[in-house]
Order: C-alpha cells, then structure tokens, then sequence
C-alpha cells in the first residue's frame, strides 16, 4: 500500500464507504440514525475512535506479533472507546444519553477493527490516520445521511436538537416542516431498513450507469 | 390476491406460446404444449375483480362519492408506480396482466371509506414499489403488497387509518355529492361529529381498555352496529362481508382459489374465538363477530389465497391459513391493534419459504424422507 493519500481518502469517503460499500457496521448505523444530529454524533464519534486507533496500531505494528495482534487491537480499541464514552458523558451529556449504549458499542464496531487488521497494521502511520480519517467521515457522512433522511421522513424535521450536540450557535442548522407530523415507520426499525436499501439501490444504479458506456447493457455488479 | 407465479396445484401455468408473434414464421410448429387451457394472469385478475365487485360497489353506495374517489386514486398510484418502476429498470411493462390494479383494489377496499386520498395515493406508491417491484416484480415478492401498504401507513398515520364514518348512502340526506366528495378525499376536513365513528374491533378494544365488561358494551346503544348486512362503519371490504363471502365463494367454484386455505383462515380464527368466549365472554368477542368484522372474509378469500406470497401444497395450506386465523385472533384479542389481519398475514408470509420446504410433496416412488420405496416381491 503505498501511500497515495488522496487515494485513500476517495477510497474511504466513497468508492470503499463502510456503510454504503463495506456494508460493516450496519448495527450502529440502524440503531442510531434515527435523526440526522444522532447520526452525525455518533459518526463524530466512531471517527475520533478509528483516527487514534489507526494511528496507534500503524505505530505498533512492528513491535506486536502477527499471533497476538487481535487481543492487542480490541484492548487499544477499547481503551479509546472508554475515553471517548466518558469524555461524552463529561461534556455533551444529552447526547450520551441518547447514544449511550451504542457509544460503548464502538469497541466491537467491525468497522474499527476491520481498518486496523486490513489497513493500519500494514501501512504508516500517517497513511492510516489519513484512512481513519477519511473512513471516519465516510461513516460520519452516511449515517448523518440516513439519519436525516429518516428525521425528515419520519418526524418532519431536520437536526433537531442539533444545537445539544454543537452548541447554541448551530441552532440554525435545526429545521422544522410545518403541518406535517411525519410517518412514524421511519423512525421505527423498518423505515431504517427501507432507507439503507434504497441509497444503496441508488448508488449501485449510479456507479452502473457511470461504468456503462451510453446505449450499452448494464455491467452485471455482484 | 396477486398473480400466479406458475408453479402450483390446480393452477396452469403460462406456459402454452400461441406460434404467432414477432419473429415466429408462419405455420411454425412450436415446442409443446400445443393446447392452452386460456389461463393466463390477466384472465385470473379479471376474475377476481369481478368477484370483488359486488362488495365493492356495495361500499361505494353506502360511504358515497369520498370512497369512490379514494379507490380511484389508490388504483391510478398503483398503476403509475407499476409504469414508472418499470420504465426506471428498463424492464417490459407488464400493466396488462392487471395485477397492479388488483393491488391498489385490495389495498382501497382495506382503507377507511373517507380517508384523506394521499393515504391511497401513498398506500398504492409503497405496495408497488416496496411491496413488489423491489424485489423483481410479478411473482417474486414474498410478502403480499397490499397488505404491505396497509401496514405501513396504519404504523405512520394511525389516526388517518382509524377514522371510520357511519354508513350515508348514496342518495339519502347529508350524502356527499360528487364535488363535495372531491374535498373530502382532496382537503380531507376534519370529520364531522355525527358521522365520525367507531369500528367494531376498535370500539371493542377501546372499551375493553377501560375495564368495561364486553358482554354489556354489545348490548349498549352506543355500540356500532354490527350485523351481515354490511350498514356499518368499516372498511370497503369489511362491511360487505356477505357479497365477498359470495365472491370468494365464486372464485372457488371457478377453480381460482381452492377451499382449503379460505376454510383453514376461518376455522383458525373462529375456533380460538369461540372457546375463548365461551371461557370468558367478559373479555372476548364471540365468533360470530370476529368472523363479520375487519378483514376477515377478505383476507380469508382474497388475501390470503395470493398465489406467490402463499405455500404451494394442500398440507402447507392448511396450516398457513390455519396460523394467519389463530394469529388475527391473537392479535384483536390482546395486541395493540383492534384488526390484526394484515399483521397475521404479513407475518405468516415470512413463514411461506419455510413452509413450502418443511411440507414438499412426496416424490413419486420415494417416501417422505426421498428414500426410494421398496418394490413388490424384493
């Protein structure tokens, strides 16, 4: 892997996104993003975990044995998990509340240790901080996506609350659409399902239709 | 009930190719079968709109020009999303076979009479596209997509989808005409006072909630009256129980429909109701209104009896119709909800592929297990 950085941010933000490519973590991804700002918390989040544990395991990787490397990750990675958690519940309480189990869930998030095995264990330390970083955000930017997708969907706003999570001055970014009060459905498991399903469906039709020259048959994607 | 998916008992499949069409030379001989019975799935949708018609067009008269209306919208969103999801996928429309106007029927005759029409325009969009087209169109989908869409938009409206009228026919004072049906379809105005009721089950489950004794609350005035000939809040397809029950009964004589599945829906569902009220006719509803109320001779006959979304053999039938009776019952008697046929179906549909696995016929000359039978004289 050499470090072609802008590469591996592409790679991260879209061509490899974790949710709309890898298809990892979709157990945070359903359970939280129930509105856009518990979405992008909890992105926020997973990407402070990822970056410091790429860049951690990137470091150690020549002074850990291939047989012990797994034990030696999940104990990093939990380590991390417990800072953030408790740095949550200090300061950005009303989130925590609301992620709460979730955030302690990050330590077996696959998509962590997945980065650490496929990537970070094999490159630089600034090539996988570069990858934290950009899976982070592609994790971040698909689970805010959904998020409010279902939030407009299923309640009729947009980042509500938004304000808890950045402060007073994003009050701005709060929306709400009069008169209506929104399908429930969305917020309830299966409009999650539903939603993930037809971004995905969507992606696929458009990377087929980039890849398919004009007037030819539609590449079989497996 | 949607369209065969060919395979199946009693059912022919479409298999028979007329040697005309593009491409085929005059006078061609065709591989077998030379002969067609003239089934096809337009033929078998036909028929099963006009066993519903009856019903249908009771309803019309007694909920007035708002139901009209909605079952016109309902039908042209489920034949709009059917064109606009085949043109998206490039694939061969397939209006024809009247299937997705099928659909949006059942799905119409599931709504509340009054209800706003953007719940069928939605209704009709969500049981194309997400109850059928998704996953391939015609004969692939697993779960039945009108009752699909009635669930999605009784779990995002309840209010909208529990908004019964007391019966104002057609032509009685204070019947909506035309226009005034328009608006209340298109505006949908706050329901008045003396038309707004509630349903049977609803009503039921609202006084069971409150610690009323059942018995009484059926003898009271105030409760909806509840009798087969159909002058009743409800449903389109719930107050007409008798016409479908007709209608169903014609599907089964035109060799439609076998009587095995109908039969086991109605047996699962009056069975428990009749002991349970027999135990405690306090807490539950006798079988004689579990059976005139909600979705049950619909779901029974016409629902339920979908050739995709249910098991292929007699056995597997049996115990599917059996499993969506038992389940409705279950559900209007202690769930959240006063009807439970939609959910009893949707939740026996998940179980088809199981079924239709567990209970394979019998090979010829093998036993049950697919061991070779042993010969005469070995």
């Amino acid at each position: 892997m050499s470090g072609n950085l802008g590469r591996i941010a592409r790679d991260g933000l879209w061509d490899n996104n974790v949710v709309f490519s890898q298809m990892l973590a979709l157990c945070p991804t359903m359970a939280v993003t129930t509105s856009g700002t518990n979405g992008l918390g909890m992105g926020l989040a997973t990407t402070a975990v990822l970056v410091v544990s790429n860049a951690l395991v990137a470091l150690i990787r020549r002074s850990v044995s291939s047989q012990v490397r797994i034990p030696v990750f999940v104990v990093l990675i939990a380590t991390l998990v417990t800072l953030v958690d408790m740095s949550l519940n200090a300061w950005l309480h009303d989130l925590h509340k609301v992620l709460g189990l979730f955030i302690a869930l990050i330590v077996v998030n696959c998509a962590i240790l997945g980065r650490a095995e496929a990537f970070a264990s094999k490159s630089g330390v600034l090539a996988s901080t570069v990858d934290g970083i950009a899976m982070g955000l592609g994790f971040t930017g698909a689970l805010t996506c959904i998020g409010l997708i279902r939030e407009f969907l299923g309640a009729g706003t947009l980042f509500a609350q938004a304000s808890q999570l950045l402060g007073p001055s994003f009050a701005f970014l709060e929306m709400r659409l009069p008169g209506y009060d929104g399908a429930l459905l969305m917020i309830l498991p299966p409009g999650g399902f539903a939603v993930l399903g037809f971004l995905l469906a969507a992606r696929r039709a458009a990377e087929a239709r980039r890849r398919a020259p004009a007037g030819g048959t539609l590449p079989q994607t497996a | 009930m949607s369209p065969p998916n060919g395979g199946g008992m009693g059912r022919t499949p479409e298999g028979a190719v007329p040697a005309e069409g593009p491409g085929v030379p005059a006078g061609a001989v065709l591989p077998s079968p030379h002969a067609h019975g003239g089934a096809s799935v337009s033929r078998t949708m036909g028929l099963v709109m006009a066993a519903l018609a009856p019903a249908t067009l009771f309803g019309f008269w007694m909920f007035g020009w708002p139901a009209v209306h909605l079952f016109m919208m309902t039908l042209a969103a489920c034949v709009l999303a059917e064109y606009g999801c085949q043109r998206l996928m490039g694939r061969r429309s397939s209006l024809g076979d009247g299937s997705a106007v099928l659909t949006g029927w059942l799905l119409a005759l599931s709504l509340p009479p009054w209800a706003p029409g953007w719940i069928g325009v939605l209704g009709g969009a969500i049981a194309i596209v997400v109850g059928k087209q998704v996953f391939g169109g015609l004969g692939q989908n697993p779960f039945n997509p009108a009752m699909v869409a009635r669930v999605v938009l009784l779990v995002s409206f309840p209010v909208a989808m529990t908004q019964w009228v007391v019966p104002v026919p057609m032509g009685s004072p204070g019947a909506p005409d035309f226009v005034h049906g328009l608006q209340i379809t298109l505006a949908a105005p706050p329901l008045p006072d003396a038309i707004a009721s509630a349903s049977l089950l609803g009503h039921a489950k609202t006084e069971l909630s409150r610690g009323a004794d059942l018995a009484q609350v059926l003898g009271a005035a105030a409760t909806p009256p509840h009798d087969w000939t159909g002058l009743r809040p409800g449903s389109l397809g719930e107050t007409g129980a008798l016409l479908l029950l007709a209608g169903g009964l014609f599907l089964v004589f035109a060799g439609v429909i076998g009587w095995h599945l109908p039969a086991a829906v109605l047996l699962g569902l009056a069975v428990p109701a009749l002991v349970g009220h027999a135990l405690a006719p306090a807490r539950f509803l006798p079988a004689d209104l579990h059976l005139v109320s909600g979705a049950t001779v619909l779901g029974a006959f016409f629902i339920a009896t979908d050739y995709v979304t249910s098991p292929n053999t007699t056995a597997g039938q049996w115990l599917f119709g059996l499993g969506i009776g038992v389940l409705t019952w279950i559900i209007r008697s202690f769930g959240g909800y006063p009807e439970g046929m939609a959910f009893a179906v949707l939740l026996m549909n998940a179980l088809v592929p199981a079924i239709d696995r567990w209970l394979r016929p019998r090979i010829l000359g093998r036993d049950r297990a697919g061991r070779p039978l042993a010969l005469p004289g070995d």
